[in-house]
């Protein structure tokens, strides 16, 4: 079944503290209905018949949301195909013959674990530092459709909140900032009415963490938008820098 | 409002980069309109005057300083910026094919940045400190026709010099990348982006960033080549 | 025989959860600070559960094995949540809801908990609405119903094809604040072990710090086990790679019933499989079934000319397709429910007309719809003597309108066009609605040890509606556990914390040091993922969608020897105190491999069809339901609740028999 022939240069690192390097893997017989991770499933059930340790790398769903697979594949986050992540990605999108670099999201605020694994945890404590509605569980809530939503506005916050967490932002931005990932938050609670009261307390907390988990500084490439798994607008981020200016200047 | 709010985050420094940015890219539209007066090609007549008014006017004297200050905080900021964001990504990849998703000059304006900044000395050098008197001073050159201080005098004698045309020149091409990716950059730094407007924005930046560098580069290139005398 | 009280309130129906409420115990708010609970999956039951347990001042551990709560493969549900808002007045109530859920499970489920489950069903969307979840609106503003398989109302709300991730990230929004706050501590990477019981109380738990290797011990006053369920034992199936059984298993092993882990539910829609690299399936939402096709070719010819590559499905003519739907049920065709159709193409494929190489598919067939809306949009477009192109062209336009995303996913996996070629389907193991048995407050046959979400067995019988899913998720974690713990927790208000150092604590973590340390001193040959492969193709042959006593005892036996294999042969590289997901994966599966062998053995002991399960035997043999399952209510209108008795294979069954008073049992039929 197998038809292509590789060569995978992969990121190999035994933990944080080790440095770390690239290392060779010739792969024979890979088809191409394989989709990426399977084709490094395989590698892997090479790898621990023959005795050696087999490559690290972060997946889950396999269906392109939960944002756990990362992968940055010959240069770019998600690999060559825009608006898809690693999972999705399949190997007829290769050719026979093809070298193909696998190295992990590159980021002083996403420490490497191991291999191609990386630490996302900052993501979790922005998200803890305001991403969210001040609501606690109730059973006696207003009536959901008490307030009513204008369909752009509901459109808008849903484009935002289709943010999955991954992480290619980062990786592909050359200053390793976040604001793609913060501004889609902040956006999203920015446009629905629930979110409104404690917007500018969100921006601003928010993009506080966001700066102590050392996140570089936004300066409007727009390449995290181009790689974005979900293709999530720059325009959140003009929005958050609104929310943001407004917050500053008001706060007293 | 607090220190840290004005001076700390990472978006507070956007927002100077972005109004610094800015106010450079106004005194750019005041320099270019004055100099254009060259191309009225009566020996510098019209030009030396608006530049004597300019050069005396009290209010055009203080916002020189402003300038300066805008230009010295868009610098400090920009390498501030420049350090932190090399910060973030202290490893590099083995292979990234940044073409794929972003201009190389967006992603090089500290570069172009520092570029333009070796110009700029080289360009007061050349001129700013003689015309204040602070290096030299214009009263080494003949008056004009019309008797005025001879700016022009200045510029034609710089400009004889091949090599400091071509240096002109590339000044002038590092401002037209930066201004590219510079002017709808800071207007997104501040937060105007809107579907409607932003094509008008991107090619209103477009053309502004073609004409101001194309102007200036004129100059020293039509002296050199007589076409202005 | 049976020790089962499902503590069921007395009273009315409609009364029963009002009441409890009033009744139960409660902890005072001085006193919840003193209570440690930990939460163990941070799903939409365990995210909502650890939540609103913060919200009220209990001290909350919450552990997922992913790297950030976000993740947990809730977030994977496409379609909706079912809600009785009755806000397009098209008659739709708390007792429909309950009677649709009940009569969709085919009457294996309890009607106390299906009834509490449809009356809290609105306080979700209000919940979910107020902490900023973006459902899909219509024009003024006020939200959108879309309607689902199996009933007649349109009650289920979404967000676009992402309901799950969007309902997710609002319970992770949730629980993220507590975080920020310091009520809930944070567990990620860390997989829970055991169960700790002391003196016949759950009292905490063993976790792996998966990036360190470190085996931890924590204690609390009650354990909460939302983990979602156990799909994965097919190896092949729509769940999450990680998705596993390990908690559910061991608190079985500590003493839970598990309640009837046979009930499978295959949905029909998933993209078929491409080879032996197969990792996983993708589901191909239900709603496709509203304008595609489902046929396979009439001649068996034909059939095998498509799989040999000679024809293609676009050769066969018209005359010569088998909409076998629409042919066995005229009156739901395409629409019947998941069970109906995954058995139907299995039928079809069993008996040769499948269309892929592997002879396992069926086509889904957009091509009459794409001519249905081109000529109507060809009128509408005032297009005059439209060619047959242009119709293709305007038709094409409408299904990817309405389809596109899917559309695009299913020609990234399989490189054919969809708008060009049929898509090729097939069923897929997609939910499991057996899991821990719990009682009326969710809590297991462990004193202190409650289970929600998908890893119970309790509201959806033997066959789960679509949109259900998320909605018993969040109704268990955000509207029944923050009541029901409070009463068991009443007793534990002067305890005090509970110290792991005692010895049953240290048992409990020896064990699985030991086994950690026997998987990697094994010196085997075979990799972890061989065992899982082999045990999925065992449960998917004899224990998948159709089932017979011969197949099922032949399963019991391939299994066994699957184990001992595993054990003796498998080979798990690394040491214990690193990143190791071989590691992780090995003792997934050797709970998978126990699990599989009880599933088979109460799909054996349950000699009648019913939902998801169904038994070759127990079909209708003549008359118009001919080949239709059939259910065996005088003997099997019953939980089976297994006690495990020390050792793999071996299990007590406890019977909690249903009592249905509100519903009365018939046929389903969709003829």
């Amino acid at each position: 079944m197998g038809n292509m022939k590789l060569n995978l240069k992969i990121w190999r690192q035994n933990g944080s503290n080790d440095k770390g390097s690239i290392k060779d893997y010739p792969v024979n017989d890979v088809s191409e209905d394989m989709s990426f991770l399977e084709m490094l499933d395989v590698l892997n059930d090479d790898l621990v018949r023959k005795g050696e340790d087999p490559i690290a790398f972060d997946h889950d769903c396999r269906e392109g949301i939960c944002g756990m697979c990362s992968l940055f594949i010959n240069g770019r986050p998600h690999g060559p195909e825009r608006h898809i992540t690693t999972c999705q990605l399949h190997m007829r999108k290769f050719k026979d013959g093809d070298t193909i670099y696998v190295e992990p999201w590159r980021a002083e605020a996403f420490p490497v674990v191991k291999d191609l694994v990386v630490d996302r945890g900052a993501f979790d404590r922005i998200q803890a530092a305001g991403g969210f509605v001040s609501v606690n569980t109730m059973g006696n809530l207003v009536d959901a459709n008490a307030m009513p939503v204008r369909k752009a506005d509901a459109d808008k916050a849903f484009d935002a909140a289709a943010c999955i967490g991954c992480g290619a932002c980062v990786a592909a931005c050359p200053n390793g900032s976040a604001m793609l990932f913060v501004s889609a938050k902040v956006s999203q609670y920015a446009l629905l009415p629930q979110g409104r009261p404690e917007a500018r307390e969100r921006a601003l907390n928010m993009v506080q963490q966001m700066d102590a988990e050392k996140f570089g500084n936004c300066s409007n490439i727009g390449a995290c938008e181009i790689e974005c798994p979900k293709d999530i607008s720059l325009e959140n981020i003009a929005r958050l820098n609104r929310e943001y200016l407004g917050a500053t200047l008001s706060r007293e | 409002m607090a220190r840290t709010a004005l001076f700390g985050s990472s978006l507070v420094k956007k927002y100077w980069m972005a109004l610094t940015g800015l106010f450079l890219i106004t005194f750019l539209v005041v320099h270019a309109g004055v100099n254009a007066m060259i191309f009225w090609n009566d020996g510098g007549v019209t030009f030396n005057m608006v530049a004597h008014f300019f050069g005396t006017n009290i209010f055009i004297r203080t916002m020189e300083i402003v300038l300066f200050l805008g230009l010295i905080a868009h610098v400090v900021d920009g390498l501030m910026l420049w350090r932190q964001n090399r910060a973030a990504r202290p490893v590099k990849y083995a292979m990234e094919k940044g073409s794929a998703s972003r201009s190389w000059y967006s992603a090089s304006m500290g570069i172009l940045g520092t570029l333009i900044l070796l110009f700029l000395i080289v360009h007061l050098w050349h001129f700013w400190v003689k015309s204040r008197g602070i290096v030299g001073s214009l009263d080494e050159l003949p008056l004009d026709p019309e008797g005025q201080e001879n700016l022009f005098a200045l510029m034609v004698q710089t400009f004889e010099n091949p090599i400091v045309v071509v240096i002109y020149v590339l000044g002038c091409f590092s401002l037209f990348w930066h201004l590219l990716h510079g002017f709808k950059s800071a207007f997104q730094s501040l937060g105007l982006n809107h579907k409607r407007y932003n094509p008008i924005i991107a090619a209103f930046g477009v053309v502004f960033s073609i004409i101001v560098p194309t102007l200036f580069a004129l100059m020293p290139v039509s002296m050199y080549f007589g076409w202005i005398q | 025989m049976s020790t089962l009280d499902s503590k069921i309130p007395p009273g009315p129906i409609d009364k029963k959860w009002t009441d409890h409420k009033g009744h139960i115990r409660i902890v005072a708010p001085s006193n919840k600070r003193r209570i440690d609970i930990i939460v163990v999956g941070t799903g939409l039951a365990g995210g909502a559960a650890a939540a609103s347990l913060a919200e009220m001042g209990y001290n909350v551990k919450a552990f997922c094995f992913q790297d950030s709560a976000r993740r947990a493969h809730s977030i994977a549900a496409q379609g909706g949540i079912n809600a009785a808002k009755n806000y397009q007045n098209d008659g739709d109530s708390t007792y429909r809801l309950f009677y649709d859920t009940v009569k969709g499970g085919d009457y294996r489920s309890r009607e106390a908990n299906v009834y509490r489950l449809a009356e809290v069903s609105a306080n979700i969307i209000d919940q979910c609405v107020a902490q900023g979840v973006p459902f899909a609106r219509d024009y003024g503003g006020l939200l959108d119903n879309r309607s689902f398989g199996g009933v007649q109302v349109s009650r289920t709300f979404y967000a676009r094809g992402q309901t799950g991730q969007q309902l997710l990230l609002g319970a992770y929004s949730a629980l993220m604040r507590q975080v920020g706050k310091g009520t809930v501590q944070m567990f990620d990477r860390h997989e829970m072990l055991d169960v700790v019981v002391v003196d016949g109380k759950a009292r905490g738990i063993i976790a792996r710090n998966l990036i360190t290797g470190e085996i931890e011990r924590h204690g609390a006053h009650a354990v909460l086990l939302c983990t979602g369920g156990y799909g994965n034992v097919f190896f092949l199936s729509t769940n999450a790679m990680g998705s596993n059984v390990t908690a559910a298993w061991k608190a079985h092993k500590r003493g839970a019933y598990f309640g009837n882990p046979c009930y499978t539910q295959i949905h029909p829609t998933c993209i078929p499989v491409s080879g032996t690299h197969q990792s996983k399936l993708t589901l191909m939402s239900e709603s496709l079934r509203n304008d595609g096709r489902i046929w396979v070719p009439k001649n068996i010819e034909d059939a095998k000319a498509i799989r040999e590559g000679k024809k293609k499905g676009s050769d066969i003519p018209e005359a010569d397709r088998d909409y076998y739907l629409e042919r066995r049920y005229p009156a739901f065709g395409n629409l019947v429910p998941r069970d109906v159709a995954s058995r139907a193409a299995k039928e079809r494929c069993d008996a040769g007309f499948g269309v892929n190489k592997t002879g396992e598919a069926v086509y889904l067939d957009f091509s009459a719809a794409i001519q249905r809306y081109g000529k109507q949009q060809a009128n509408m477009q005032k297009v005059e003597n439209a060619s047959p192109e242009q119709i293709r062209e305007l038709g094409t336009a409408v299904v990817s309108e309405k389809y596109g995303n899917l559309f695009d996913m299913y020609e990234n996996i399989v490189g054919e066009d969809p708008y060009k070629h049929a898509m090729k389907i097939y069923p897929a193991v997609h939910y499991t609605m057996g899991g821990l048995w719990v009682d009326y407050n969710l809590q297991t046959t462990v004193p202190g040890l409650f289970c929600l979400g998908e890893a119970n067995f309790s509201d959806h019988g033997a066959n789960r509606l679509g949109a259900s899913a998320l909605m018993q998720g969040l109704a268990d974690g955000y509207f029944v556990i923050p009541y029901t713990v409070g009463d068991y927790l009443a007793d534990d208000i002067r305890t005090g914390p509970i110290d792991t150092m005692r010895p049953e604590f240290d048992a409990a973590e020896k064990e699985q040091k030991d086994r950690i340390h026997h998987f990697l001193n094994n010196k085997g040959t075979k990799p972890v993922d061989d065992f899982h492969r082999r045990l999925g193709k065992v449960m998917w042959d004899k224990c998948g969608m159709a089932r017979n006593a011969q197949g099922l005892q032949e399963a019991i036996v391939e299994i066994r020897r699957i184990r001992e294999e595993f054990w003796k042969y498998v080979r798990v590289p690394g040491t214990a105190n690193e990143f190791n997901q071989e590691l992780e994966k090995a003792g997934r599966v050797a709970d998978f491999i126990e699990l599989g062998e009880l599933m088979c053995m109460d799909a054996l002991n349950r000699n009648e069809s019913c939902g998801g399960h169904f038994r070759e035997e127990s079909q209708e043999l003549d008359g118009p339901q001919q080949g239709e399952a059939k259910r065996d209510d005088e003997n099997y209108a019953y939980v089976a609740a297994w006690e495990w008795l020390g050792e793999a294979g071996k299990a007590n069954l406890h019977k909690e028999h249903l009592e249905f008073n509100e519903v009365k049992l018939t046929q389903r039929s969709y003829k």
